[in-house]
């Protein structure tokens, strides 16, 4: 911002001045909340790389004197890590498709066509936006490991996280906002409803359904309680699950328990330091409910 | 709604192919619809069915009326404990976030140099597994060993003040701080995020007004701003509230619930009751007051929303 020369020169430097002491304090606070939002991380880093010996030790010392890379090895043959990334992102991904497909159609329905029952039936989703899924997680543990048999499978993992009013609710108020005109016109050439939703909707609401797709992917990356109560082998368990079962087993091997979760948040902020202007878009708009 | 707010004119021939639709609405649905009906909405049924029962999963339940609701507030302590560890993280995450979101935002909204840096850094624990981040705090805050205690024994050493570190995750008294403050550090990345949508929303005209009217900054803040950011506080504050009801993970992973329970919410009561204890019907219960307790918590924040919640036009958007 440019400062103009107002009364006197000398009013304009002063206030030159005080608006550089500002900055200067604004970015001391603000180097003080980065610090407190790294360090957790560096900490991770520094202890994942020590020798036990070295763990515990009065100061603590940041940059290990040696660095033991052993500790990624021992970790990794300690726990199947890899397959736990094929399971967090085969679930993920199909949540994630599944819920963004079945919301785009419905909000479709919703938004743009006229059916009887129409009105009732999303005030009924709109309703259950409140419930919490701790509700809900009790019946559905019955019926994956009653009902359906599903206990312990992907299907467990995937489905019942994967229908959320929200995300409904969510590309509905996308949808409504796009000009009626476009069906309208698309209609009158002949096009089939099909066609309009997939050539015309869907291509328009592109950061709708970016935001969505984000949103759930981290949401399913990161779920934790779901996928720990139906799941019991590591051949199930998503990263998280895993993370947690070795946290059982290793207890006060920090080293270890560091290393694992420094493995497990490589790929998530690999990916957010390349994407992390989507990532944060995804989540005000999904967060502000598409607003 | 807003959909239907094109202009009036009579309906085109065309559109009485409307019989169509009806079939067709349907189909779309069909796919949301049934994952709908079977994940959720008979979920939630069921849940308020089994909460009426005493089931173990292994023998047929038994029906118990409303015993399990009435000795849940009868007779259970553990309950009590636990509805007030979630209050207790309510009153402090909620208004610690939203101060720590909104002042952070405020500083990044000022043209300030490295933006893009500082918001990558802020909002890199709320896309980091909560699970990775409470195991680094539970080792953050370990009694011996941990950096924070080292922390507080250096100034002690340096500047001779007496003060010792706290058994952060031992001490019923401290334990629950330190979920408060790992939450803190996971989530405050996303209240900030939010409020800078919100800040960037708002008419500069309004600031150049008050600028040619001599206000001063904190005057600019108290009568701007925040008036013109209220619709995002309330929001933040709705599902920040509803996030700090279901409070889990933290607990579970860095405290088990403990030391005596002291960090034992409501879900993890209901975790705790179905998984540890096989009382499915119990659990349901507790359940089903957790959604009571938000839908009316929710219910009171929107009834009391005109008192203090600023929008620019009639219809709030």
């Amino acid at each position: 911002m440019a400062v103009e020369p107002l009364a006197t020169d000398r009013a304009g430097s002063n206030r030159h001045l005080r608006r550089r002491i500002g900055h200067i304090a604004l970015h001391a606070a603000l180097l003080v909340g980065a610090f407190f939002m790294v360090m957790p991380f560096l900490w991770m880093v520094s202890t994942s790389l020590k020798v036990p010996k070295e763990i515990f030790k009065y100061p603590p010392i940041w940059i290990p004197t040696e660095i033991a890379w052993a500790n990624y090895r021992d970790t990794l043959t300690a726990l199947p890590f890899d397959r736990f990334y094929l399971n967090s992102a085969i679930v993920s991904v199909s949540s994630t498709l599944i819920q963004v497909l079945a919301a785009a159609l419905a909000a479709f329905a919703f938004a743009r066509l006229r059916f009887k029952g129409r009105n009732p039936l999303f005030l009924l989703y709109l309703a259950t936006l409140m419930i919490p899924f701790q509700v809900t997680m009790i019946p559905n543990f019955i019926l994956i490991s009653r009902v359906l048999d599903w206990y312990n499978t992907y299907q467990a993992l995937i489905f019942p996280t994967s229908f959320s009013a929200f995300s409904v609710f969510l590309l509905r108020q996308f949808f409504a906002g796009l000009p009626m005109e476009l069906d309208e016109a698309a209609r009158m050439d002949g096009a089939s409803t099909l066609r309009i939703w997939w050539q015309i909707i869907l291509p328009l609401s592109g950061p709708a359904l970016a935001a969505l797709s984000i949103f759930s992917f981290l949401g399913s990356w990161n779920s934790f309680l779901w996928p720990l109560v139906v799941t019991t082998s590591n051949e199930m368990r998503t990263i998280p699950v895993g993370l947690s079962a070795f946290q059982g087993e290793y207890n006060t091997a920090w080293n270890l328990l560091m290393a694992g979760s420094v493995i497990a948040l490589v790929p998530v902020l690999a990916v957010y330091m390349v994407g992390q202007n989507w990532f944060q878009r995804g989540i005000t708009l999904s967060g502000m409910g598409g607003r | 709604m807003a959909s239907d707010a094109s202009p009036v004119r009579p309906p085109p021939r065309w559109r009485r192919w409307r019989a169509d639709q009806q079939s067709e609405g349907y189909l779309f649905l069909l796919p949301s619809l049934a994952g709908f009906f079977l994940f959720v909405l008979i979920p939630v049924v069921a849940a308020l069915v089994l909460s009426l029962y005493e089931w173990s999963l292994l023998s047929p339940g038994e029906y118990v009326g409303l015993t399990n609701y009435l000795n849940l507030f009868r007779r259970d302590p553990t309950f009590f404990k636990a509805l007030g560890n979630t209050l207790y993280f309510t009153v402090t995450i909620v208004p610690l976030q939203l101060a720590a979101g909104l002042a952070v935002a405020l500083a990044l909204n000022q043209a300030i140099k490295g933006l893009a840096v500082y918001r990558l850094i802020y909002f890199m624990p709320v896309v980091t597994t909560i699970v990775a981040g409470a195991l680094v705090f539970q080792w953050i805050f370990n009694k011996d060993f941990g950096i924070l205690s080292a922390a507080i024994w250096r100034i002690n050493e340096l500047t001779g003040i007496p003060i010792q570190p706290p058994d952060w995750l031992t001490d019923p008294a401290w334990a629950r701080p330190a979920v408060v403050i790992l939450t803190l550090w996971k989530n405050v990345g996303f209240t900030m995020v939010i409020y800078l949508a919100g800040l960037q929303a708002i008419p500069v005209e309004l600031y150049d007004a008050a600028e040619v009217d001599g206000a001063t900054n904190w005057r600019r803040l108290l009568y701007i701003t925040l008036p013109m950011i209220s619709p995002t506080t309330f929001f933040l504050m709705v599902i920040q509230m509803i996030g700090a009801f279901q409070l889990f993970d933290e607990a579970f992973v860095m405290t088990r619930g403990g030391p005596a329970q002291a960090t034992t919410t409501i879900v993890y009561y209901v975790y705790v009751n179905a998984f540890e204890y096989r009382r499915f019907g119990m659990a349901s219960t507790v359940a089903w007051v957790l959604f009571a307790f938000i839908f009316a918590f929710t219910f009171l924040q929107n009834r009391l929303q005109h008192r203090w919640v600023h929008y620019e036009t009639e219809d709030g958007r």
